[in-house]
């Protein structure tokens, strides 16, 4: 899932200046899930905002809202009664959902409530890992379901630099090396031999390198 | 100053006449000064048979590699110029070594590079489209099919002795030889090691060096790091991913009345051990910013009988 984070209050709270009527929109995909952006949060963030308009003495009328997944039309579509007449939509959803929203009501001033940081899972209660690099070409296959795009700091294809050490990558030593999973991986299926195979530089036109990507399904159309 | 192809470096001809080698290392300067690259050339001089010039070494921004190793050549240096995949593409990259090449440069040590996180702009984005290993091949490519990395052939070929980098103390341990392997695979004739202070390790890894016959198909250089006192070891312990220092020998340096002198000391005493190891053709001496270090060690450890600059 895509894994989000609020944004610090302050930040918001800029982004809002000025503005007095402000619509606060919440998605029930993905930032639900990660406990970022979903109807619980909306309440909160809300409820910070009345206050501290109280305490800046000034006016601000807050409404909210929560759509199911805001990057689907059908769904977007039912705000438009409450987004008429607001000065602000403060879209809690990925950037995605706050683009899409801006998309389908171009005439409003829509801003993001959280920071969109990346293509990840939960590893523990409140902890989620970065899984996927969107590469747009899966490599999953040939490293035993580790990543190295995504999960190595370098994105190296040919094992792991100079900084691995007792398993954690030199950048974080909070974090594992990828190549050090990949590595007990191998052994687990007993392919070390694959760690000789020499990996060559990787096409990345298929990601975001080869300009905005858009997938075509043409059965569909 | 225009590039003399066919003739390969003197290091490369030195070592394959199964001579053995001494390597130095420069840190350019932050700053457009070639002033300083020249004087500490001057101090080197004579000490070395050829010089790394590093890369923005730990993500620093510095005088480029390109530009110091030129610099030395007019002092009458002969660089090691060292490339890392964190900065430039895989355009910028052959670009770079086949502009280095038609300025005379021979010697080249690819790199992956340091994380921009370790340096003075870790805002920065990181390129890494190539690691060390596929610039080792591409490098080979373009040198011996005269080609570049998407098949175009180049009107004159890179004539460079291709180097990287081997760290025994790195994690985990029985893939530093195999990544070796792949390095020598895709087309490493030389390789320089990490500095070597467990001198234990550094013995197993050659073994299996041995085993693997790699020390028939490369040139390996040990690094060896003079050190100025304990704090810098402990420093270099703690936040020095991938170095190997043994509790003995920061105790030693602790105790020591002059550091300094006792880091000369440990350095001349790891050159005399390790040069002896089987497979070992040279000592790689890293004092960046102690460069002055370098010709008294070279002296009192014998290496200047093998230099005959």
């Amino acid at each position: 899932m895509i894994v989000a984070e609020r944004k610090s209050y302050e930040k918001i709270e800029r982004m809002l200046k000025g503005k007095r009527k402000i619509l606060i929109v919440g998605c029930g995909g993905c930032v639900t899930v990660c406990l970022a952006g979903g109807q619980k949060e909306v309440e909160i963030l809300a409820e910070m905002l009345r206050l501290g308009a109280k305490k800046l003495g000034i006016a601000r009328e807050v409404t909210e809202a929560t759509v199911e997944r805001q990057c689907e039309r059908e769904f977007v579509l039912q705000l438009a009664d409450k987004v008429k007449d607001k000065d602000a939509i403060l879209s809690m959803a990925c950037g995605v959902g706050v683009q899409f929203v801006s998309d389908i009501f171009p005439d409003a001033y829509v801003v993001p409530a959280l920071d969109t940081k990346c293509a990840g899972a939960p590893i523990e209660r409140g902890i989620w890992n970065e899984k996927c690099a969107l590469c747009g070409d899966c490599i999953l296959d040939e490293f035993y379901g580790i990543c190295p795009i995504a999960r190595c700091a370098k994105n190296l294809l040919n094992g792991p630099c100079g900084g691995s050490q007792n398993g954690k990558c030199e950048v974080d030593r909070t974090k594992d090396c990828a190549w050090q999973l990949i590595y007990e991986r191998m052994i687990k299926f007993g392919r070390l031999d694959d760690l000789i195979k020499l990996r060559m530089p990787k096409d990345w036109s298929y990601a975001r390198d080869g300009g905005p990507r858009r997938v075509l399904k043409e059965s569909v159309r | 100053m225009t590039g003399q192809a066919s003739e390969p470096s003197y290091l490369q001809k030195k070592l394959c006449e199964n001579r053995f080698v001494v390597t130095a290392e420069l840190g350019p300067p932050k700053g457009a000064d070639p002033e300083y690259v020249r004087e500490r050339a001057r101090i080197l001089k004579g000490y070395a048979d050829a010089v790394n010039v590093t890369d923005n070494q730990r993500a620093v921004v510095r005088l480029s590699s390109l530009a110091s190793s030129l610099i030395m050549m007019q002092e009458g240096l002969e660089p090691i110029m060292q490339m890392t995949c964190r900065d430039r593409n895989r355009i910028a990259l052959q670009s770079d070594l086949l502009g280095a090449c038609s300025l005379g440069i021979k010697n080249v040590l690819c790199l992956t590079g340091d994380h921009q996180s370790m340096g003075d702009h870790k805002g920065a984005k990181n390129v890494y489209d190539l690691d060390s290993i596929q610039l080792i091949s591409i490098i080979k490519k373009m040198r011996d099919e005269k080609k570049d990395f998407g098949g175009k052939e180049l009107t004159k070929p890179p004539n460079v002795f291709i180097g990287a980098a081997a760290n025994p103390f790195a994690d985990p341990f029985e893939f530093r030889v195999i990544r070796l392997e792949k390095k020598a695979n895709a087309g490493a004739q030389f390789i320089q090691t990490q500095a070597v202070f467990d001198i234990p390790r550094f013995e197993k890894f050659m073994e299996l060096v041995r085993s693997r016959k790699l020390d028939n198909r490369l040139h390996i250089i040990a690094g060896v790091l003079p050190i100025k006192g304990p704090k810098m070891l402990r420093n270099m312990k703690e936040n020095v991913a991938g170095v190997s220092i043994p509790d003995s020998l920061i105790q030693r340096m602790e105790m020591a009345s002059d550091k300094k002198e006792e880091g000369i000391k440990i350095a001349l005493e790891t050159i005399e051990t390790i040069r002896k190891i089987k497979g070992v053709k040279g000592i790689h001496i890293m004092a960046v910013a102690w460069e002055d270090v370098i010709p008294r060690i070279v002296k009192e450890s014998g290496l200047i009988d093998v230099i005959s600059q």
